[in-house]
C-alpha cells in the first residue's frame, strides 16, 4: 500500500504532469535540433574524411576519434562551465545542443563513411564513365544508395541522441529529467521520476521498434 | 589518311611496383571495330580503362579525338564521348532501367527531363529492353542488365564504345542476346573497342584483332589472318588453348 503511494502517487503525478510535459517538449526540441545538426554535419565530416584534401582528411579523422572518445557529460560540463572563463557564454540549451551535436557528428560521420564505402566500387566507375563529376556522382548515384544502407544505424544513433539529452539537466536545462527531479523535491515523493521514466519510454520505444523493423527488412537489392 | 579517333603512345601503367603495361602503341580509326584478346592478367582491361581514365597511367599518352586523356576540365568531354560497358554491368541499383539510361543525358548533357526520358526510351528499344524499362536492376536477368548497360552508354551518343569483357559474368544462355546487340551496333558505324574471350564473335565482327600478353601487344591483324594463320608462336599457343574445346 505505502509502496504504491510512494512510487505511483496519483495526485502527485497529476500535480507534476504539466511540468513534466513542458520538460518533455524541451527534451524533444533539444533532441530534434541535435539530431538535425549532428546528422548534417556528420555527413559533411564523412565526405571530408573520405575525399577531402590530405590535411583536412587527417583533421577529420582526429575530430572523429576525439569526439568519440570524450564522455558527453565531460564535454557538456566543459562547454557550460569552462568556456565562460574565456568569455564564451552559451545558454544551457545552446550548450547542450552544441555538446550533443559535436559528439553525434562524430558518430554519424562513421556511420555515413561505412555506408558510402559499402556502395560497390563499380557504381563510382559507372558514374564516372558517363561523365558525371564527383559532386553529381555523389548526389545522384552514391549517396542515394548509401543512405538506404545507413538508415538502421542512423536511427539507432538518433535514439542515443534523444537519450543523451537527459544529461542536459546537469547544466540547469529544464528538460524532462530536470522537471522530474524538481517536482520530486517539491512533493517529497519520487512519483514524478517514475512519470518521467514512463514518458521517456513512450518517446523511445516506438523508435526502437522502428530500428528493429528496418533491420529485419531485407535490402531491396 | 584521317587522324585516328584513339591514339595510344608508349602507354605505361603500373600498380605500385607491378608494371602491367609496358609501352603500348595502338591507334583506333573512327568506325573501326577492334577486338582485344589475350590471357587473363595480360593487361587488356587495364588498357581500355586507361582510355577513359578509370585507371591513371604513369607514362606515355592517350588521345581521344585529339584530346589528351588526363585529369582536368577536359576529362568530362572525353568521358561523355567514350561509352563504357563493364563486365559486372554496374547498373545504378537504386534507379529503374529507364532512369539508369536517362541519368547521363539529364545530368551530363543537361537535357530537360522529358527529352532525357525520350532518348532513354529510344535506346532501350534499340537494345530490345523497351518493355522492361520500369524495372530495377535486381529484377532483371544478367543479359537484360547488360543490355540496359549498353543502352546507358549509347544514350550519351558516344564516338567510341569500350566493352570490358561484357559477357564474362553472364550465364551461358544469356551470352547470345548481348552479343546480338553488340553485333547490331557494329553496323551503326560507331567505333568499338571490345575486350572479350568470345573468339567466334571476335572473328565475326572484328575489323582488326589485337593479341596481348604480359602487358605487350604481341600481334595484330585482320580476323581471318589472325585466327587462320597467326604469325607469333605465343598467339598460336593461346589460340590453340582457347579454341581446342
Amino acid at each position: 500500500m505505502s509502496l504504491i503511494e510512494t512510487f505511483f502517487n496519483w495526485s502527485v503525478f497529476i500535480d507534476a504532469l504539466p511540468a513534466l510535459l513542458e520538460g518533455l517538449g524541451i527534451t524533444v526540441m533539444l533532441g530534434a535540433v541535435s539530431i538535425v545538426a549532428g546528422t548534417a554535419s556528420g555527413l559533411a565530416m564523412a565526405l571530408l574524411r573520405l575525399y577531402g584534401p590530405a590535411p583536412l582528411r587527417w583533421l577529420a579523422r582526429v575530430y572523429i576519434d576525439a569526439f568519440r572518445s570524450i564522455p558527453l557529460l565531460v564535454l557538456l560540463v566543459l562547454v557550460y562551465y569552462a568556456l565562460p572563463f574565456v568569455g564564451v557564454r552559451f545558454s544551457s540549451f545552446i550548450s547542450a545542443a552544441l555538446a550533443i551535436s559535436l559528439v553525434s557528428c562524430a558518430y554519424s560521420a562513421e556511420i555515413f563513411r561505412a555506408g558510402i564505402q559499402a556502395v560497390p566500387k563499380g557504381q563510382f566507375e559507372a558514374a564516372q564513365a558517363i561523365g558525371l563529376g564527383f559532386g553529381s556522382s555523389m548526389r545522384y548515384v552514391i549517396l542515394p544508395q548509401a543512405l538506404r544502407i545507413v538508415v538502421p544505424p542512423l536511427t539507432s544513433n538518433c535514439i542515443n541522441v534523444l537519450k543523451d539529452t537527459a544529461l542536459a539537466s546537469v547544466v540547469a536545462m529544464p528538460d524532462l529529467l530536470k522537471q522530474a527531479t524538481q517536482a520530486q523535491a517539491l512533493a517529497a515523493n519520487p512519483t514524478p521520476l517514475i512519470g518521467a521514466a514512463l514518458l521517456y519510454l513512450l518517446l523511445l520505444l516506438p523508435l526502437v521498434r522502428l530500428v528493429s523493423y528496418f533491420e529485419s527488412r531485407h535490402p531491396s537489392r | 589518311m584521317p587522324t585516328p579517333l584513339i591514339q595510344i603512345r608508349q602507354l605505361q601503367k603500373s600498380f605500385g611496383a607491378v608494371s602491367v603495361l609496358h609501352g603500348i602503341d595502338l591507334d583506333v580509326e573512327a568506325g573501326e571495330v577492334l577486338v582485344v584478346v589475350g590471357p587473363s592478367g595480360s593487361g587488356k582491361s587495364t588498357l581500355i580503362r586507361c582510355i577513359n581514365l578509370l585507371e591513371e597511367y604513369q607514362g606515355g599518352e592517350v588521345l581521344v579525338d585529339g584530346v589528351r586523356v588526363q585529369k582536368g576540365p577536359q576529362l568530362v568531354t572525353v568521358r561523355t564521348g567514350v561509352g563504357m560497358v563493364f563486365q559486372s554491368f554496374n547498373l545504378f541499383a537504386h534507379l529503374s532501367a529507364l532512369d539508369n539510361v536517362a541519368l547521363g543525358p539529364l545530368r551530363v548533357h543537361g537535357l530537360a527531363r522529358s527529352a532525357a526520358l525520350a532518348r532513354a526510351a529510344d535506346v532501350l528499344a534499340q537494345v530490345g529492353m523497351a518493355e522492361h524499362s520500369h524495372k530495377f536492376p535486381a529484377e532483371l536477368s544478367g543479359g537484360q542488365q547488360q543490355r540496359v548497360a549498353i543502352a546507358r552508354a549509347l544514350a550519351m551518343q558516344p564516338k567510341v564504345l569500350l566493352f570490358d569483357e561484357p559477357t564474362s559474368a553472364l550465364d551461358p544462355e544469356m551470352v547470345g542476346e548481348v552479343l546480338d546487340v553488340m553485333q547490331q551496333l557494329t553496323k551503326t558505324g560507331v567505333t568499338m573497342v571490345i575486350v572479350t574471350h568470345e573468339m567466334g564473335f571476335a572473328r565475326r565482327v572484328a575489323h582488326r584483332v589485337v593479341f596481348m600478353e604480359a602487358g605487350r601487344i604481341i600481334e595484330q591483324g585482320a580476323p581471318d589472318q589472325f585466327f587462320g594463320n597467326p604469325r607469333e608462336l605465343r598467339t598460336q599457343a593461346f589460340l590453340k588453348a582457347v579454341l581446342q574445346h
